[in-house]
């Protein structure tokens, strides 16, 4: 976990000293303002990552010498096919089709959205499909 | 060597999980499927078709500049191509074929993951791209036609007043269709990468492709929301009447330039660094030997991804209000790890047994174009260089080198990867006569172009003054087109020609990295057993115990002969790694 934690706020050390260096030079704001906001990016969950890389027992992958049966046990909760990725994926498509052929689509479109929210949900209450 | 143990994946349901894996089947498991290899299978063939589209609006562009006076289409139309041309290849293909496409199929299999960490997100990636890709070109459906304003939209120009109509807003609305499904998919990888790897997996025991991938998903998540706000901010000029880019209002129309190409620089990296990492493991493998200095390829791929944000005005050199020597000198330092990458691919090269398949032939295209492309770079990198040659098609050749060596790279990924995922192998000697014509296309219709540029030939415009010398430069470069082409009709005829004709077996290129551990086509998350991870190349390790690679950090001299700085900061990142063990 130490060396993912090192990486983004690496990035975001770099990112801030850019920052300060090209504003100071540039006093130009809109990318200051969007370099300040990258560093803010990676330090977020830099920060959290290495708050529990202290705190935390080194995982089975962060383990050089680790065997393959340290990893044994659940790997995690899978969901299994659902349709409402595609019905999402709809609802969104008619919502954007409404900022150009009229406001109506909107019905369809937070329609199908709101299905899905609804419906995945639901799905992920049932068990299993989280 | 011999722990082999089958990861178990929790399912709460069993009877009915089942049922759905296997109950569905075609049109309803194509929509309904969380697996990551048929939403990536979706992915590479939605985004191989983007990439015939668009290649379909180059010969027509290039068939409208063999002749001075060109009547193939009207100055409208060839707006309208121009722009489609340009979005439909970086939008819809380069971006979603490596980082949706061969990345969501390949990168959880290299890392030991059973599948990507949100499933179902991975999939509403998808059909937010597919639909996107539809939003945008239903714009040629429309009575004033598609988008005209070139890929990039450039304010006042992309106004209502200066482009009203339904296809520019298409356009604004299947770009934020699309730059979600980026998000979102960046969102997948990192998540996936930091907390699914396989016991003994180390970040620093990742294969380079994991890596670039990271880093490209790290990019995406930095720069896409950008592109969305400014989207959002454009559309609201165009309707609603606010005048964020526009003078009369008190707006500023460079604004809109800065944040596209805050988007636009780290969105050239997130097309070419995994096609990078697509060649760094074509190459390793085919020469039969570890990557060359592996840590300074992550430390190059590390900088080039961090770098990348600091460049974005030396696209606005001459529009006068950016910081000349800042842009300059972050730009000229990209060369820098970008050089690292080339001296380690040479490097892997060296003295290792080359095998000239079809892959491996498509990497070195890619090395040779990529280099043309990079010096090119390099120069427009300067100022004064780029103010004599902005705009004109110098820059146009400068950009379709690179680019058509990432396409030489992604067909060396499919030919690749492809046995992988489908199980099948593609008929090497198409293949091959696939290569040679890409690549010599490649090469003869952008060399001239540097020509015509450095002669002055603006760029985006369909008519040119009669002189021979523009016009027989422009012949050539048509003609390089069309080879091009030719070369995509080779490849869906070998796709057809093979099409579940020579099986593949589980390795057939005896590769090094995980995914080739498992059956080809791999089984539902992934994996029956696992090797114990020792290296960056557990697959190698295991069939060939004899000659077993050398771990990192573990003292003696390795054959990685590392630079110094490089290895210090990569030391700094590993001293960590023990001691998280």
């Amino acid at each position: 976990m130490r060396v993912e934690a090192k990486i983004l706020l690496g990035l975001g050390a770099f990112f801030g000293i850019m920052c300060a260096v090209y504003w100071n030079w540039s006093l130009e704001n809109a990318g200051g303002v969007m370099m300040f906001a990258g560093m803010l990016l990676c330090f977020l969950p830099g920060s959290y990552y290495y708050w529990w890389s202290r705190r935390m027992k080194a995982r089975p992958e962060d383990d050089p010498q680790a065997t393959q049966s340290e990893g044994a046990g659940v790997v995690g909760s899978f969901p299994g096919s659902s349709i409402f990725p595609f019905t999402l994926g709809m609802g969104a498509f008619f919502v954007v089709l409404a900022l150009v052929f009229g406001i109506w689509f909107l019905v369809p479109g937070l329609g199908l959205a709101a299905w899905a929210v609804l419906g995945a949900t639901a799905e992920g209450r049932r068990g299993g499909h989280v | 060597m011999t722990d082999l143990i089958t990861p178990q994946v929790a399912h709460a349901d069993d009877g009915h999980h089942q049922e759905e894996h296997h109950g569905a089947t075609g049109i309803l498991k194509w929509m309904t499927s969380t697996d990551h290899k048929v939403i990536g299978l979706s992915y590479t063939v939605t985004s191989v078709v983007m990439l015939i589209i668009g290649g379909l609006f180059a010969e027509i562009i290039r068939a409208q500049l063999a002749s001075p006076n060109g009547t193939i289409v009207s100055l409208a139309q060839y707006n309208e191509l121009f722009t489609m041309h340009g979005s439909v290849m970086i939008y819809l293909f380069a971006g979603p074929f490596a980082f949706g496409g061969l990345a969501n199929i390949i990168v959880p299999m290299q890392i030991g993951a059973p599948d990507m960490a949100f499933p179902r997100l991975n999939a509403l990636s998808y059909w937010l791209y597919l639909m996107g890709s539809l939003t945008m070109l239903m714009g040629f459906f429309t009575a004033g036609g598609a988008a005209n304003f070139g890929w990039v939209a450039y304010a006042p120009l992309s106004n209502s007043i200066n482009t009203p109509g339904a296809g520019a807003d298409l356009w604004i609305g299947g770009l934020l269709l699309t730059g979600f499904s980026a998000i979102f998919t960046g969102v997948n990888l990192t998540a996936t990468i930091f907390y699914l790897r396989a016991p003994g997996m180390t970040m620093f025991r990742m294969p380079i492709f994991t890596w670039n991938m990271l880093v490209t998903a790290i990019l995406i998540l930095l720069a896409f929301p950008v592109l969305t706000a400014g989207l959002i901010m454009l559309y609201c000029d165009r309707h609603f009447g606010t005048h964020i880019y526009s003078v009369a209002g008190g707006g500023v129309p460079v604004l809109w330039q800065h944040i596209f190409w805050f988007w636009g620089h780290p969105e050239v990296y997130i097309l070419a660094l995994p096609f990078f990492g697509i060649a760094t493991e074509i190459i390793a493998v085919f020469s039969k030997k570890p990557v060359f200095g592996y840590k300074s390829m992550v430390f190059a791929t590390l900088t080039i991804g961090a770098l990348s944000l600091g460049v974005w005005a030396h696209h606005m050199f001459t529009t006068g209000v950016v910081l000349l020597p800042f842009f300059s000198i972050m730009s000229l330092l990209i060369a820098v790890p970008t050089g690292i990458k080339i001296f380690n691919w040479i490097g892997t090269m060296w003295r290792g047994e080359l095998w000239f398949s079809t892959a491996m032939l498509m990497a070195l295209g890619f090395l040779f174009t990529f280099l043309i492309g990079g010096l090119t770079g390099v120069y427009l990198a300067s100022p004064p260089l780029d103010f004599f040659t902005h705009d004109t098609y110098f820059v146009v050749a400068h950009f379709h080198s690179i680019v058509m060596a990432l396409v030489l790279a992604g067909m060396g990924g499919l030919y690749y990867w492809g046995p992988k995922f489908t199980g099948y192998m593609l008929n090497e000697k198409f293949g091959k006569i696939q290569f040679w014509f890409l690549f010599i296309g490649t090469q003869v219709f952008t060399f001239p172009q540097y020509l015509l540029g450095l002669d002055g030939m603006p760029r985006r415009i369909p008519i040119y003054p009669h002189s021979p010398q523009w016009k027989s430069l422009n012949d050539w470069s048509t003609f390089g087109a069309i080879l091009v082409g030719v070369s995509m009709i080779v490849f869906v005829v070998n796709v057809g020609y093979s099409w579940k004709r020579y099986p593949a077996g589980d390795n057939p290129w005896d590769a090094q990295t995980l995914e080739w551990f498992t059956t080809s086509p791999p089984p539902h998350h992934n994996f029956y057993r696992l090797p114990q991870i020792r290296s960056e190349r557990p697959t190698w390790d295991y069939n060939h115990p004899e000659h077993r690679s050398l771990a990192h950090g573990a003292g003696g001299t390795g054959t990685h002969h590392e630079p110094p700085l490089a290895n210090a900061i990569v030391g700094m990142l590993e001293h960590d790694q023990d001691h998280d063990a």
